[in-house]
């Protein structure tokens, strides 16, 4: 599915933005992104599993804030990283 | 690169910037057009000159902590695999995050591949991989008096409860020295897998007992590098001595002249003679405003130990300099005569090449800065 990713991940993707990844959850989804892009997973969540305090998920325009929320093959993902700054 | 250029890493608020040196200190740049990591928090960045290897502790806004590492001395870096995280769970020390990495030190010298990180929230973490993985120290991270150490999370400093000032002692290399705000400095001689406090002594002036073992507030923690057992600090409370033959820390401080008390965060120690040692004055009076005092910047500097201190504001701003030097942002490269540096939260970055008798100001206009490094290669 496409994955829209906000510029403070871009360093892992080399510069691109829209990415194609793979998962039946939102959780699946960044253990493949984490795959493709080595490191990504744990900028977004910590290591108690908790998404960060500026990153927020949403699926076909829609927030989702837990990640065993499901996922469809023709799903759109978008991350969002916000709020944050100073 | 030819033997005694001079390099600083100037980690700030907003990237790290790298100033060479030509070999007679005098010709200054900076090296390269933007800064690396630029727009991120860079809390720490240190090198091995041993190695070559670079270490910067680095957190855009937006993202979780990471380290990086560069092996071509900063011009390209690539992120740790396994960044410092507490282990998953739950029990004492662990269900933490780390929220940033606040404190790199190099391992000791047998072990040239060998780190420390220092986190906020308290955390010990280490890599014996040259920094590519790291793991948490459990003797540390889940010590039985951990809660203790730490008191109520409402107590934490300004930017949150850290562990800072690791030191791996030259002499011992099981032996560990580390600073915690709040917490008080504790001392491992297993390579962290038991600990105990190093607090007698210290006093600690919003504690209700003044021998208390832990819970005082340690702002810069320095062994010497060359000289075994010799230990400075400068604390919440003062600055202090100790030599491991005794068992309780000096107030060397008491030496200072009463008008400006000892408060301070940074010191600097001279790397071949453990009688000479810098610090920067600041004002902890009433609400603690943390600049320099009377908004009239100087280092003080001591030939002896602390036994006497000597004013060193020679090129410093006489009037309305409103200076704040974080505990990281003071120190010293390894040239003769040694060079001293310190970087003030206003963006402006300091030298003396006379061991602190004349101050040139190297930079204006950076960002907050947050910790400075200098070597000697």
């Amino acid at each position: 599915m496409k994955v829209h990713l906000p510029t403070p991940l871009v360093d892992y993707t080399g510069g691109v933005r829209d990415v194609e990844a793979v998962g039946a959850t939102l959780a699946a989804l960044l253990d493949d992104l984490d795959r493709q892009y080595p490191g990504m997973r744990f900028r977004m969540v910590d290591e108690q599993g908790q998404v960060r305090a500026h990153i927020r998920f949403f699926v076909n325009g829609e927030l989702r804030r837990v990640l065993a929320a499901p996922l469809r093959p023709d799903d759109a993902v978008r991350v969002v990283a916000a709020l944050s700054g100073g | 690169m030819s033997k005694n250029q001079t390099r600083i890493l100037v980690s700030t608020r907003k990237g790290l910037f790298v100033l060479a040196a030509d070999r007679a200190r005098q010709a200054w740049k900076v090296d390269g057009a933007m800064p690396r990591f630029h727009g991120q928090i860079v809390h720490h960045a240190v090198m091995n000159p041993a190695t070559g290897t670079l270490l910067a502790a680095a957190r855009p806004g937006h993202l979780g902590p990471t380290v990086f590492r560069s092996v071509d001395l900063g011009r390209t870096w690539t992120e740790a695999k396994a960044p410092p995280a507490f282990a998953p769970g739950s029990g004492t020390g662990y269900g933490w995050t780390v929220h940033h990495v606040f404190w790199i030190a190099r391992g000791h010298a047998s072990a040239p591949r060998t780190w420390y990180a220092g986190t906020s929230p308290h955390g010990l973490f280490r890599s014996e991989d040259d920094g590519l993985t790291w793991t948490g120290v459990e003797g540390f991270n889940r010590h039985p008096d951990r809660p203790l150490w730490l008191g109520d999370e409402k107590e934490n400093i300004p930017d949150g409860a850290i562990v800072h000032s690791v030191n791996v002692d030259p002499f011992d290399a099981r032996h560990i020295m580390l600073g915690m705000s709040p917490g008080g400095v504790f001392e491992s001689f297993d390579e962290g897998a038991t600990w105990s406090p190093l607090n007698r002594g210290c006093a600690a002036d919003f504690l209700p007992d003044p021998e208390a073992d832990w819970g005082h507030d340690p702002h810069c923690l320095r062994m010497h590098p060359a000289a075994r057992d010799v230990v400075y600090q400068q604390n919440h409370c003062g600055i202090y001595r100790l030599d491991r033959a005794a068992k309780r820390w000096e107030r060397i401080g008491a030496n200072m002249p009463k008008a400006i008390g000892d408060i301070g965060f940074p010191m600097t120690l001279h790397p071949r003679d453990p009688a000479r040692l810098w610090v920067f004055p600041m004002d902890g009076t009433s609400v603690w405003p943390r600049m320099s005092i009377a908004g009239k910047p100087a280092v003080y500097g001591s030939k002896d130990a602390g036994r006497t201190w000597k004013r060193m504001d020679r090129g410093l701003p006489k009037a309305q300099g409103w200076f704040t030097v974080k505990r990281q942002a003071m120190g010293a490269d390894q040239a003769d005569p040694l060079g001293l540096y310190f970087g003030t939260t206003g963006g402006e970055v300091w030298a003396s090449f006379d061991e602190g008798a004349q101050w040139h100001c190297l930079m204006l206009h950076l960002p907050q800065i947050l910790a400075i490094e200098a070597y000697t290669l």
